[in-house]
């Protein structure tokens, strides 16, 4: 029952964002806003539609791509810093200063690196997406604790069994968190990459239809866009907190 | 300093001088990036420019403007909340959602509702930050011991009394680890606003000078970016160390 009420509250809390922009839209008229119900509507014109489709696996290739390098390079970043302290020492503040740094302003230097297309997208949501990672990564394994790591060599455990055993179960709560977060971040920088250096993806849908004062499209796109980020985080959250909460 | 800290300055250094020869022996192409000591001298003779100082002005101003009304309104929001189990619960999953969501794509809607000023720019600084004030500030009130609010009824405080005496300064540790994100987030939106459409400030200053081949200015601001953030960021990070360190030397609750 409080299962239902609880959806309940979260439907309310919808239906008041749903309200608030059909007040915004009756107080602004058709040239800034579209309302929300053509504008919902439209979205799924726009899904049903095979031209819209590219653009959909058009950003989604790139985000994929994009989330592998984030991974990668903050995993390697983060069990490297968070296997060793000196290291965690000089490069936390360092990572931390980088993920502050509104990275548009680097936009530029990547564009110049690797060009208009898809590796520039791809870099930009690598570099947005691996920080959090690296950070979530290098203080779960700095925070394992010792009573545990002692235990294992008690136990006489070889290298590779502590961390199967110890280091895995005990850091992937953590790192699941810090995916999390990256993944959103990626996702961020890809879209925004797509907004500058791109004649395709849904960013440049969004692009496109603002110059051509095409408030429906733009905003119909910003939902798509904001239902897929909502869902997959949705599912993330889920699974970051089945992990913690395990004993 | 510590060794960590003066390593973490031979490494800058080392990246600095690393750059530099790179840049000077033509394997970074001067199309791309120019060498950081000519970046550092685009910025000083940018610095003695009136241009900047507006842009700077502005920028630095709506950041100031943004920051001010998200933590205000952040914690106020958060106090609400928390007071208010039911809408807590309901607001969570929208809460943990947000920065999930790519914020710039709302910022044409907000051109297109108050045209091209400064305006938008400071409520997308805003819409950034708030957010991350109300979370420190519930995961604050989260950790207010039970024992400071009996204190406070059996000292028969008022509502108000008890928030500005006993809840804000338990909150206060919470809440500065909120405010140095929103620090940060401010200037990535009010930065990445300009960016994408403005007519002044320094982000679009260096998309102009991008659109413009102007390598020496772009990377001048770009520079002068870097720097202020950092600068700020290890400032908060060092107050931040000492509030914790202070609190763990406290007696438990």
């Amino acid at each position: 029952m409080s299962r239902l009420v609880r959806i309940g509250d979260i439907l309310l809390v919808l239906l008041a964002i749903l309200a608030c922009w059909q007040l915004v839209y009756l107080a602004a008229g058709d040239v800034a806003m579209a309302a929300p119900a053509p504008t919902l509507a439209y979205a799924f014109e726009l899904l049903a539609s095979p031209r819209f489709w590219p653009h959909i696996g058009e950003t989604m290739q790139a985000f994929a791509l994009a989330l592998v390098f984030s991974v990668l390079l903050g995993l390697g970043f983060g069990l490297w810093m968070g296997s060793h302290r000196l290291s965690s020492e000089v490069g936390e503040p360092i990572l931390v200063a980088l993920y502050s740094l509104p990275k548009i302003t680097l936009y530029p230097v990547i564009l110049m690196i690797f060009g208009l297309g898809m590796s520039a997208k791809v870099a930009f949501g690598a570099i947005h997406g691996f920080i959090p990672i690296a950070i979530f990564a290098m203080n779960a394994l700095l925070n394992i604790r010792p009573v545990l790591l002692k235990a294992g060599k008690t136990m006489n455990l070889s290298p590779q069994q502590i961390v199967t055993t110890i280091m895995l179960p005990a850091t992937l709560p953590e790192i699941t968190s810090g995916i999390r977060i990256g993944f959103s971040l990626t996702l961020l920088g890809v879209v925004i990459g797509e907004m500058f250096a791109s004649k395709r993806g849904l960013g440049y849908v969004i692009v496109h239809a603002i110059e051509f004062a095409d408030t429906q499209t733009m905003l119909a796109v910003t939902v798509i866009l904001f239902t897929f980020a909502a869902l997959s985080n949705a599912l993330l959250l889920r699974l970051d907190n089945t992990l913690h909460r395990r004993p | 300093m510590s060794t960590a800290a003066w390593l973490r300055l031979a490494l800058m250094a080392g990246l600095f001088l690393l750059l530099e020869i790179f840049c000077r022996i033509g394997a970074i192409d001067s199309r791309v990036m120019i060498p950081p000591s000519e970046m550092v001298v685009s910025l000083v003779s940018l610095l003695q420019t009136r241009q900047l100082a507006v842009d700077m002005l502005q920028t630095f101003g709506a950041i100031a403007i943004a920051l001010l009304f998200a933590v205000a309104a952040g914690f106020a929001a958060g106090l609400v909340i928390h007071a208010l189990p039911r809408l807590r619960r309901a607001l969570d999953p929208f809460l943990a959602t947000y920065y999930a969501v790519p914020l710039f794509i709302f910022y044409p809607v907000l051109i297109a509702f108050f045209g091209i000023s400064v305006l938008p720019i400071i409520i997308m600084g805003f819409a950034f930050a708030v957010v991350s004030v109300i979370m420190s500030t519930l995961n604050g009130l989260d950790h207010v011991p039970r024992v400071l609010r009996k204190v406070a009824r059996v000292h028969r405080l008022s509502p108000f009394s008890t928030v500005t005496r006993l809840i804000i300064p338990s909150v206060a540790p919470h809440l500065f680890t909120g405010v140095k994100l929103a620090v940060a987030y401010c200037f990535i939106g009010v930065i990445a606003s300009e960016f994408i459409a403005s007519s002044t400030g320094i982000g679009h200053a260096i998309a102009y000078a991008y659109s413009d081949f102007n390598n020496r200015t772009m990377y001048g601001l770009i520079l002068l970016i870097v720097t202020v953030v950092i600068t700020i960021n290890m400032t908060l990070h060092h107050y931040e160390g000492k509030i914790s360190r202070r609190m763990a030397r406290r007696p438990a609750k």
